[in-house]
């Protein structure tokens, strides 16, 4: 009989600063600014991670799915035998419109890096090999779990729709130049990430945002509730391959918000429920309601200090744990939003700011694009 | 120009033969350093040479996330110094500070303000971040708009050296938690009533007063609500008169503050929590 | 037939300490103790005591010591001194022994073999005097997701939700019958649960009318296989009913109470004639297999309007993972484990000490198993069989349970001295014994403040622990083996219990 395996599984820890601007008009910009921002904030990292998620980034085929791939693997030979690998499972079950290495600036030395490649993708009519009739964004899911967890060497970091996530092992700003993320796209929202990981064996999986679909997650802290998290989404069929704790939130932020649907303010009193002292004390319709979030999805409360920045399409939140841990400072100016670990991050590229504020614990600071809110009216 | 240079620019104070916009004056009595560009380490190097050099005052402009500044000003002669920052500090400003010193923040500070300060002086013109003032020993701290969390955490004072902490809005969560001594003072004076929890859990020294009131739910159990007596409002009279000299935009005047209500926080017993453990 | 097996314990009377007071005569029911007027001193007959430790821990003066005699048989590893006196016992009586308490032997203590976590540096630990620390937990069945319909900010949960039972902390008291414990235990069992906002069991003995009104709302009630004392205003005034299957401490066979312990108010309440033998059956006879306990499910949830959480109590033994996976699809809303050394008032020796698993395995084996099959959202599970301290308490939740079920610490902080002599109704403690000169010795209102203090006392270092580990809501350390290493195991332990060892 097969012994068990124990749940050996890794998990990195990391400090490190986050960064989010949102244009709410929809215009598109450039990452040079947020290079810039999250450069400032250089000495809350070590080098050994950094990334950017961005939004928009990709009009021309904004209908397709940009799966970003990257091929580990000790030699160039079994780079391309992952890619050869996960191309012949793609082209099974997607029509790929469309592949391409992801262009890098050569000039600019990370260690070790991955083969880079996106394909635009749609999943083929008929290739459900589930037979049941099941939400197109749940197949891809499916599928993306078994490219991380079945085929070796071979990861997705990035799979939504008019959106990327670009990143590596090097500071931000370097990533940022290794992609040319200040001369090639153009974005509507941007966040980013500088990494401090304990475990010096950085690898380029493991830097953030994590994403799935167009959910991505920069994450400052470090989540104790990790295994908890993590069975109860494994539960619902994630797979939590990526050896770092941030994971848990981009799948749970994706199963929340995507497939229960659930509000954000909702969402954010899962993560980051109050204190039960201060929900006794609510008003009878709140307390019942709080009570029964906390009672159904305690398994999901992210417990420990954090900070993140979670994106979708036409949305950029900030939350923080419910004893406010770690720093989250929001601001305004215009039609600009900004979410930093560091006031002083912000104020670089913007000296003139029209609101500045640290929002409470556990509360959500939401920047929305103005046309989506048109849309729901 | 940078919209952060004309701001400084209208912000420094006049003194004769200076000329304004745009220029930054190298007057051999008020050096200025541009910090644009500078790691931390940098500045606090130019720092420190200008106070061994006998400088006085100093301006910093185009300060953007740089730590530390006022740390390394420890000398055994306690040389003192002014310095007057333009932009917006890193974390843990006059951390460790010792001595004499004054600082001036025209902006926002950020998180640490204060951490383990021994003596001097800092205004912040606009908020404080995160763990304001914590384990602060000495000195005055006078912050115009609000802070944030774990202000005060584990204050201490000892044998007349007390230290002072005035926020001109409202501070948040855990606020004087741990404190062992000293005095907080939160004005709230845009008047929107203190929503801060947790207030002195663990307080077992020192005194918090509110201006406005609190419930005895935002309030550790180791703490007392009760009204002020004439020592109080002494306390209050003195260091309200300061905070207003220190920022004289504040449209309130010092009796109008003074005679709206304020609460005393204090706590309990010496020994909070001598029931916990069995011996 | 004469005995030839040596008294259990030694009596060590110090004579100039002691005053013959004669309180140790008093105190002891099992006669250990008699004045001599003649000679004016105490004799002690060390055939009858039981080693309770009741008259040393009473004597005024401390002039008595009494310990276990020491083995004067020669040393043999395998032929102990107790496998050659039960031998002859069984061949003087011919008798199935019986014992009571939890399981003695040497079995592996896992709780003593898996160290917990601390954060340092990269999570900053949690400082619980200062920061809340939340113990709340719901048992019971929770949905697989919320439907939540907002319009115009007012938010309603459409989904149907099942009734959960709210503790303020995960210890509670475990299943002890009235009958084979004391009505005054009982009822310091009840006061303290409801004091320190948790739930006591009544065991299968029911719930004494007098006591449904005021401690129904800390109540578990239990429907055992012998359905003592149960009619719809039990069921209804209690906030959870316990299917009993199975025991800990005797898997698989049957309860029996002597009829000497069936006075006449433990009659009444179980509802049968004072003075038989109450006779609880090996299995439920209505329930052979598992669509019969579906079945029976169903019945009392239908007896209960709905109202009330169903759990049903199973003894860990080989398959009982399957068996319990069986159990949730059945309808439970709670599943207790009992373990291998849970405790009890009276077993056959031979069960006790040889049927049955450590609860450790069996909790991290019915989590995952529940996991993997997708449905541990529904049921709660309750650990119970030899919990001894706040830190076992800990690392059962952390591998899987929800809560804990405490039955031999709960006795013991009232007085029990384990001296597994149950069976014979003659507790000097007071305990499980039904005379009402003994069980009067046992004051409700102190012993039910010992119980709060030992729930506080525990409470409070799970919370010093849980801040210790960077966390603050009990919700985040439920399953979480990350913050779990073993020391000592072999590999297959390892696997079993799912987390890594110390180090890795």
């Amino acid at each position: 009989m097969p012994r068990i395996r124990r749940e050996l599984y890794n998990k990195e820890i990391c400090a490190c600063s986050i960064f989010g601007a949102m244009n709410r008009d929809g215009e598109r910009f450039s990452a040079a600014g947020v290079m810039k921002a999250i450069a400032n904030m250089r000495v809350r990292g070590n080098g050994l991670g950094g990334g950017f998620a961005a939004y928009g980034i990709y009009p021309q085929l904004k209908d397709y799915y940009a799966f970003h791939l990257m091929f580990t693997g000790k030699s160039p030979q079994a780079k391309l035998d992952a890619k050869r690998e996960l191309e012949a499972f793609l082209s099974s079950r997607f029509d790929v419109v469309s592949d391409e290495e992801i262009p890098t600036d050569d000039a600019v030395k990370l260690r070790d890096p991955p083969l880079l490649w996106r394909y635009f993708v749609l999943p083929k009519k008929g290739g459900d090999d589930s037979g049941l009739v099941r939400p197109e964004e749940d197949y891809i899911v499916d599928q993306i779990m078994k490219v991380n967890a079945k085929i070796d060497n071979a990861y997705v970091f990035s799979s939504g729709k008019n959106m990327g996530c670009f990143k590596g092992v090097g500071y931000p700003e370097e990533v940022g130049e290794y992609f040319m993320l200040d001369r090639i796209y153009q974005a509507h929202t941007w966040t980013a990430h500088g990494r401090f990981p304990t475990n010096t064996r950085a690898w380029w999986g493991g830097a953030h945002p994590f994403s799935l679909l167009d959910t991505s997650v920069v994450h400052n802290g470090e989540i104790s509730s990790y295994g908890t998290n993590r069975w109860y989404l494994e539960m619902r069929g994630y797979a939590c391959t990526l050896q770092t704790d941030t994971e848990v939130i981009a799948y749970a932020a994706d199963l929340l918000m995507r497939r229960q649907k659930l509000p954000i303010e909702i969402v954010a009193k899962i993560l980051a429920p109050p204190i039960w002292n201060a929900i006794d004390r609510l008003p009878e319709k709140e307390r019942k309601l709080l009570t029964t979030l906390r009672m159904v999805y305690g398994p999901l409360l992210m417990n420990g200090p954090f900070a993140v920045i979670i994106g979708t399409t036409g949305r950029m939140i900030g939350l923080t744990d419910r004893i406010r841990l770690r720093p989250l400072t929001a601001a305004t100016r215009g039609e600009i939003f900004y979410i930093s670990s560091e006031e002083a991050s912000i104020r670089l590229i913007s000296p003139e700011l029209d609101r500045v504020w640290t929002p409470n614990g556990g509360e959500p600071v939401v920047a929305e694009l103005n046309s989506m809110k048109k849309v729901l009216i | 120009m940078l919209e952060s240079e004309i701001k400084m620019a209208r912000a420094i104070p006049s003194e004769p033969g200076i000329v304004g916009a745009g220029q930054c004056y190298q007057n051999v009595e008020t050096p200025s350093i541009d910090a644009r560009g500078l790691e931390t380490r940098e500045l606090s190097d130019q720092l420190r040479e200008l106070l061994l050099s006998g400088r006085k005052r100093v301006i910093i402009t185009n300060v953007c996330g740089q730590r530390y500044i006022g740390t390394r000003l420890y000398t055994p002669e306690r040389l003192e110094m002014e310095i007057e920052i333009f932009g917006t500090p890193g974390n843990d400003l006059a951390a460790f500070l010792y001595g004499h010193h004054k600082i001036t923040v025209h902006g926002n500070a950020q998180d640490g303000v204060g951490n383990t300060m021994d003596d001097g002086e800092v205004i912040v013109e606009g908020r404080a971040g995160d763990v304001l003032g914590f384990s602060m020993r000495g000195g005055e701290i006078y912050v115009r708009e609000g802070c944030g969390y774990r202000t005060a955490l584990h204050m201490k004072e000892y044998d007349g050296k007390r230290p002072v902490l005035v926020v001109g809005g409202r501070s948040q969560d855990f606020l004087g938690e741990y404190m062992a001594g000293g005095i907080v003072i939160v004005l709230d004076l845009e008047g929107q009533s203190h929503r801060a929890n947790f207030i002195g859990t663990g307080m077992h020294g020192g005194v918090i007063y509110l201006r406005g009131r609190v419930d005895q739910s935002q309030v550790g159990d180791q703490v007392e609500i009760s009204p002020l007596d004439e020592a109080d409002r002494a306390v209050l009279d003195d260091y309200v008169s300061r905070f207003l000299e220190h920022f004289p935009d504040v449209e309130k005047r010092k009796d109008e503050i003074l005679n709206s209500g304020f609460v005393k926080l204090a706590p309990r017993s010496k020994r909070p929590y001598s029931n916990l453990y069995a011996y | 037939m004469r005995s030839f097996v040596f008294p259990e314990f030694q009596i060590i009377r110090d004579e100039e300490r002691c005053g013959q007071c004669r309180a140790c005569e008093r105190h002891c029911s099992f006669g250990t103790h008699t004045y001599d007027p003649v000679a004016d001193r105490l004799v002690s007959d060390e055939r009858k005591c039981v080693g309770c430790q009741r008259c040393a821990v009473f004597c005024p003066k401390n002039a008595i010591v009494v310990r276990p005699s020491p083995s004067y048989y020669r040393p043999n590893a395998s032929w102990s001194r107790e496998k050659i006196e039960d031998l002859k016992r069984q061949a003087e009586t011919g008798g199935v022994l019986l014992t009571g308490c939890g399981s003695d032997k040497p079995f592996r203590i896992y709780w003593d073999h898996i160290v917990l976590n601390a954060s340092q540096v990269t999570n900053p630990s949690i400082d619980p005097l200062r920061e809340p620390m939340e113990l709340r937990t719901f048992l019971g069945r929770k949905p697989e997701m919320l439907e939540i319909a907002s319009e115009a900010g007012e938010v309603e949960i459409e989904t149907e939700l099942s009734p959960n039972l709210v503790v303020e902390t995960p210890i509670l008291f475990s299943a002890m019958s009235y009958g084979a414990i004391s009505y005054n235990a009982f009822r310091s069992l009840a006061t303290a649960a409801c004091r320190s906002k948790t739930y006591f069991n009544t065991g299968e003995g029911g719930l004494p009318r007098e006591m449904r009104e005021k401690f129904g709302g800390c109540a578990i009630v239990q429907v055992a296989s012998g359905r003592f004392g149960i009619d719809a205003e039990y069921l209804n005034c209690a906030q959870a009913v316990e299917i009993k299957v199975g025991q800990g401490a005797k898997p698989g066979i049957g309860g029996h109470l002597p009829g000497v312990k069936v006075s006449a108010s433990v009659a009444e309440t179980r509802m049968i004639p004072p003075g038989t033998d109450a006779i609880s059956p090996a299995p439920h006879h209505d329930i052979y297999s598992i669509e019969d306990l579906a079945m029976l499910i169903s019945a009392l949830k239908e007896a209960t309007n709905y109202e009330k959480p169903i759990s049903v109590k199973i003894a860990a033994v080989h398959n009982f993972a399957a068996i319990a996976t069986g159990i949730v699809h059945a309808g439970a809303d709670i599943i207790a484990i009992d373990g291998l050394r849970g405790g009890t008032g009276a077993a056959p020796k031979a069960i006790r000490d040889n049927v049955g698993i450590p609860t450790e395995l069996a909790i991290s084996s019915l989590d995952r198993r529940l996991r993997e099959e997708g449905i541990r959202n529904r049921c709660s599970i309750i650990a119970a069989g030899g919990i001894r301290c706040s830190a076992d308490v800990i690392k059962a939740i952390a591998l899987g349970a929800d809560a804990v079920y405490i039955g031999s610490a709960a006795l013991i902080a009232m007085g029990c001295t384990l001296c597994q002599k149950c069976y014979t109704g003659k507790c000097n403690w007071g305990i499980c014994t039904q005379d009402p000169r003994l069980s009067g010795r046992l004051n409700v209102e102190i012993a039910s403040t010992r119980l709060c203090n030992l729930i506080s006392a525990w409470s409070t270092e799970i919370r010093e622990m849980l801040g210790g580990m960077g966390i603050n809501a009990l919700e985040s350390l439920r399953g979480n083996r990350d913050h779990l290493r073993g020391i000592g195991l072999y590999e297959w332990e390892l696997d079993v219990l799912g987390i890594k060892g110390a180090g890795e």
